[in-house]
């Protein structure tokens, strides 16, 4: 019992502390990806004792000594509950989100199977949608309790966004679901490790491509960046809804958009390119042309050797989004509101008809 | 769910619902409603019914009460601005609540008291439900989803009367 909750515990802790963690790495990647994107040297301008580690020491030790040792502003006429809280309603969601994402597929230890997933639900893909659809209250209170017009304008530009595009995306969601008929993510990451045709990984990209566009365009939405952050716009409403807030709360909003980007790429991740799985590799060992070879230390390296691709998939996806940021120009209002109902909403349904037609027709694909 | 557990909730329940009843600031009663709705959520978890709990979220928290918000900003409503209730609005409105909290008791007490139990999975698990809810119960499930046609057509004529 005590051992069951210390497991249960330790997973939660590791999950949390990751989600946490990969924001500082994901702030490392935006101001280096940026420099190299412009063209330019960035992020060099803090060391300790001479040494930058590559901007290192500026990203993940001088910004938030900075964020935490500025003055806390809060604007006259602003709600004083609300316009704490709202950072916090943000940040919680797209944390917990992370519960039902599986990292990797199981490890024994003293007999004991641990399942690698931090809760194991069997309607996971809804509790994903249920968090993302909550975290809109940090952006509309943000924008509400700060009692100015930029804010105000930004956060309902970002509640009328974020509503839109959660269709589209648990549309593309369904899709997947409907492909693999389960709601459970671990359970989806398992099929994804079967083959088709002897050699092709079952990976759900390949049975949802449409999906996939869809979910990777609602995903960007949704974390409300270039070219999608009309709510925070800088050309024109400063800074949209967190145009108010400085020092750690400011450091909250910056975190939330962070890991709405790695719970996208997570996400993306597990639905669509296979999770944990690496091609060939199964609980008992490697699989290659038929033959089967067991790695020493098995039951430590194929766990690992699993986290670890799931990691580098995560990055790559977080590495892919800060690409698109600085690439893309922004949307129009009515472009992006024009895209998201006239264009990915048809688009999903009829991503949604065909798969439905084709399960009728032919059976599960997967 | 233990005794203590499900009074605790409950209590907090009414306490939000009250919020929602009220408090000055329209926003404050929107909030309160969001808690409430996430307690009630809280409930279909105690009797391990996921799906619901999920559900619940997504619909209301997520949907319904995040565009009450948004109509309340757009229209900017000030906390002294709202309309106020007479002395005969509260008396009506008292005795109709009244009559309903009256009927929902008597015909709770006719169940069986008890601590509050977990459904049969069987019952709750995703894929039944939704295969009841597509086979014995399509024709309500469908009905309802023209209730919210006639709705949203209803409000677009309302809404372009007034230009």
């Amino acid at each position: 019992m005590a051992v069951d909750v210390a497991i249960a515990a330790a997973k939660a802790l590791i999950v949390i502390l990751l989600a946490v963690h990969v924001v500082g790495l994901g702030v490392f990647f935006e101001r280096k990806v940026s420099a190299v994107v412009q063209d330019r040297i960035g992020a060099n301008r803090a060391s300790i004792f001479g040494f930058a580690g590559l901007g290192l020491i500026n990203t993940l030790v001088a910004d938030p000594i900075k964020f935490l040792l500025k003055e806390d502003v809060r604007p006259t006429g602003a709600d004083r509950f609300l316009h704490t809280l709202a950072p916090i309603l943000g940040l919680v969601p797209v944390i917990v989100a992370f519960a039902v994402v599986p990292f990797g597929d199981v490890i024994e230890i003293g007999g004991r199977v641990i399942e690698l997933q931090a809760s194991q639900l069997n309607v996971g893909v809804l509790f994903i949608l249920a968090m993302a659809s909550l975290g809109v209250y940090g952006v509309v209170l943000g924008g509400w309790a700060s009692n100015s017009r930029w804010s105000l304008l930004g956060g309902i530009r970002g509640s009328a966004q974020m509503i839109s595009y959660e269709i589209a995306m648990s549309l593309a969601l369904i899709g997947v679901v409907l492909t693999y008929g389960t709601l459970d993510l671990q359970v989806m990451v398992r099929a994804q490790g079967e083959v088709l045709w002897g050699w092709l990984p079952s990976w759900g990209v390949l049975h949802q491509p449409i999906g996939f566009v869809i979910f990777l365009i609602a995903g960007v939405a949704e974390s409300k960046r270039i070219p999608f952050d009309l709510p925070e716009s800088e050309s024109e409403l400063v800074s949209g809804y967190f145009t108010e807030y400085s020092g750690a709360k400011h450091l909250l909003f910056m975190m939330t958009d962070f890991v709405e980007v790695v719970l996208v790429a997570a996400l993306v991740t597990t639905v669509f390119f296979g999770g944990w799985q690496i091609p060939g590799l199964a609980r008992d060992g490697l699989h290659i042309f038929g033959h089967l070879w067991v790695p020493p230390a098995a039951w430590l390296v194929i766990p690992l050797a699993q986290v670890g691709a799931f990691t580098a998939k995560v990055i790559f996806f977080t590495w892919f989004q800060i690409m698109i940021r600085w690439t893309l120009p922004r949307f129009r209002y009515d472009q992006l509101m024009r895209l998201g109902w006239q264009g990915l909403l048809p688009l999903g349904l009829f991503n949604l008809f065909v798969t439905a037609a084709a399960i009728l027709l032919w059976g599960a694909t997967a | 769910m233990s005794p203590v557990v499900f009074a605790l909730l409950a209590a907090l329940t009414v306490a939000f619902a009250l919020v929602v009843v009220v408090h000055r600031s329209p926003i404050y009663s929107a909030l309160g409603l969001v808690c409430m709705m996430g307690l009630l959520s809280l409930f279909f978890v105690g009797l391990d019914a996921h799906v619901l709990a999920a559900l619940q979220l997504i619909v209301y928290a997520g949907a319904i009460i995040v565009l009450v918000l948004f109509v309340i900003m757009l229209l900017n409503l000030e906390a002294d601005r709202r309309a106020t209730a007479g002395a005969r609005a509260v008396a009506v409105g008292s005795l109709g609540g009244g009559l309903l909290a009256a009927v929902l008791v008597a015909a709770a007490s006719r169940f069986a008291g008890g601590p509050m139990t977990a459904l049969d999975p069987a019952f709750v698990d995703p894929t039944t439900l939704a295969a009841r809810l597509f086979t014995t119960h399509l024709l309500p499930f469908e009905l309802t989803s023209v209730l919210l046609l006639v709705a949203i057509v209803g409000a677009v004529v309302l809404g372009k009367r007034g230009q």
